[in-house]
């Protein structure tokens, strides 16, 4: 059913990122168990799933937050968990990573979270931190909301300020962390546009994790299903949404019942009612 | 049996984790050294906030001591003395310690919910997505300003419990005891040693509570629950470190 990654060369050609035969567990749970995944430079991945299925937990592996029991994760080539954490700090300048809920610095401005990685990193003279903070607001659409706080922003601001922050260092990768939960239609929207013109633009390669499958699937060049620790499906959109396979499919629509299951494991109904039985 | 096994291996384990962060803290102080708009700005957090506390509870501590000693030392007849009886109190032992577990209470608690909380909204995962170590831009940092803040709090507490509005505007002032042998039996008595040692005292309180608060903060469970856990016991560890380490400074210093 599942194409093997590396029998898809059009993929593993050109991946800037790999991720080999990765299993991790937390405590007694395993969320991967070998996963195979090559993210293809300059185009926009998609990782769809069910919740719980570990999808944040592939982007942590991939920035090296979280190291996997078994596997390997290269990066431009770079195997991002063989390297010392200096290194890694400086793999990870190359790398954006937009959070569920904007992790934005609460204490500091709109413009000042932009301008936080710069002013980290560069020693850039206030004048170009200045100019190029306001091109990255602009490019979202925040310009004039530079002076507002994290407090005073919609879910859907917040995360178009993370996004400006997330390309602040002009990265290689940026990955989005479900980036359309809980927003209104014109935000999706704004932040679909977004997301698929930023990539063109700025030839950026992007992951966008997320359970809003249509919304993903139709701004993604190549997409992967992931469930039960292992990669279900991939493909392009066009061929994940003519999948055979029923887990697939029962993802694709929604359907409560199916190969997973609506109720959660436990003994029978009856014999719960009955209180009998162990 | 084993379930007092079990807790002492628990405190032991989290004691020595505590040591390796508290190294990577240290090793961190450098770099928060030189940039001091972070470190002023926290120390505006810490210790300018904690003023008006410091302040109010060093003059009413003062007062407090200066009715309760003038009303033994009069009938010894030896009221002329009361300036010695409370500098003595607040220098080697009130002043330090009131005005730390104040400080834990105040500042000690804003520390640790405020990374605590960074670290629920994942603002500590993403500096390190940035490529920026948390413990040298958000720790390192607090742990400094907390250290200076403290004896810098300690003294003021101690010119305010003694002279201007604690036992100087009491015992002078209300009680009629003469001005003069206040303040010169206070120089007599109180040595540079007594100062120096209070002066300890404060630096190693506030290494502790700073400790013990960027470490519940940091390791807080990223949940509301675990926010209001990391700061319950901050204020709670932190109090009881502060007795007993004033217990063992105190048995070493005054022998």
């Amino acid at each position: 059913m599942s194409t093997s990654t590396s029998d898809n060369p059009a993929v593993a050609a050109d991946a800037l990122v790999r991720v080999r035969g990765v299993s991790f567990r937390q405590g007694t749970r395993a969320i991967y168990e070998g996963v195979d995944l090559d993210i293809p430079r300059g185009k926009l991945t998609a990782i769809l799933g069910p919740s719980g299925t570990g999808k944040t937990t592939l982007l942590r592996l991939i920035g090296g937050q979280w190291r996997p029991q078994a596997g390997t994760v290269h990066f431009d080539g770079i195997d991002v968990h063989a390297q010392s954490r200096q290194q890694l700090y400086t793999l990870r300048k190359r790398m954006g990573l937009l959070f569920q809920n904007g992790a934005l610095l609460t204490d500091l401005s709109v413009f000042d979270n932009v301008a936080f990685p710069l002013r980290e990193h560069t020693t850039l003279p206030e004048s170009i931190i200045r100019d190029l903070v306001l091109m990255k607001l602009e490019a979202v659409g925040l310009r004039g909301a530079r002076d507002l706080f994290p407090e005073q922003l919609s879910g859907g601001m917040a995360r178009r300020v993370a996004l400006a922050r997330a390309i602040a260092l002009e990265p290689e990768l940026v990955m989005y962390d479900e980036p359309f939960t809980g927003q209104d239609p014109i935000s999706m929207g704004v932040l679909m546009r977004l997301i698929r013109s930023l990539n063109e633009a700025l030839g950026i390669t992007s992951i966008v994790v997320s359970h809003d499958v249509e919304e993903v699937l139709s701004i993604a060049d190549y997409a992967y299903i992931v469930g039960g620790g292992k990669v279900l499906d991939q493909g392009t959109p066009e061929r994940i949404r003519a999948s055979s396979s029923e887990l697939v499919q029962q993802f694709l629509t929604g359907a409560p019942d199916g190969p997973i299951a609506f109720h959660y494991k436990g003994k029978p109904y009856l014999q719960d009612l009955q209180g009998t039985g162990a | 049996m084993s379930g007092m096994f079990t807790v002492l291996a628990n405190f032991l384990a989290g004691l020595g984790r505590a040591q390796f962060f508290l190294l990577s803290v240290l090793a961190a102080i450098p770099s928060a050294l030189m940039r001091p708009r972070l470190l002023v700005q926290q120390l505006y957090m810490v210790g300018v906030l904690s003023l008006i506390i410091i302040v109010i509870s060093g003059s009413f501590v003062g007062m407090v001591l200066a009715l309760q000693g003038f009303r033994t030392l009069v009938r010894f007849g030896a009221e002329e003395s009361l300036g010695v009886f409370v500098a003595l109190v607040i220098v080697r032992e009130l002043g330090p310690v009131v005005t730390a577990l104040l400080f834990a209470g105040r500042a000690g608690s804003a520390l640790a919910a405020e990374i605590g909380l960074m670290k629920a909204t994942d603002q500590l995962s993403a500096m390190e997505m940035m490529a920026v170590d948390p413990i040298r831009r958000v720790i390192a940092p607090r742990f400094i300003a907390g250290v200076l803040a403290m004896p810098l709090l300690a003294g003021i507490f101690c010119v305010m419990a003694i002279g201007i509005a604690g036992g100087h505007a009491v015992g002078v002032e209300l009680l009629g005891v003469d001005a003069g042998s206040y303040w010169s039996q206070i120089r007599g008595a109180v040595e540079i040693d007594d100062i120096v040692q209070s002066f300890i005292k404060s630096i190693v309180f506030g290494a502790a509570i700073s400790w013990i608060a960027v470490y519940q903060g940091y390791h807080a469970a990223p949940t509301s629950e675990g926010v209001s856990r990391a700061t319950t016991s901050t204020v709670v560890v932190s109090s009881l470190s502060i007795l007993a380490l004033d217990f063992v400074l105190t048995a070493f210093m005054f022998r």
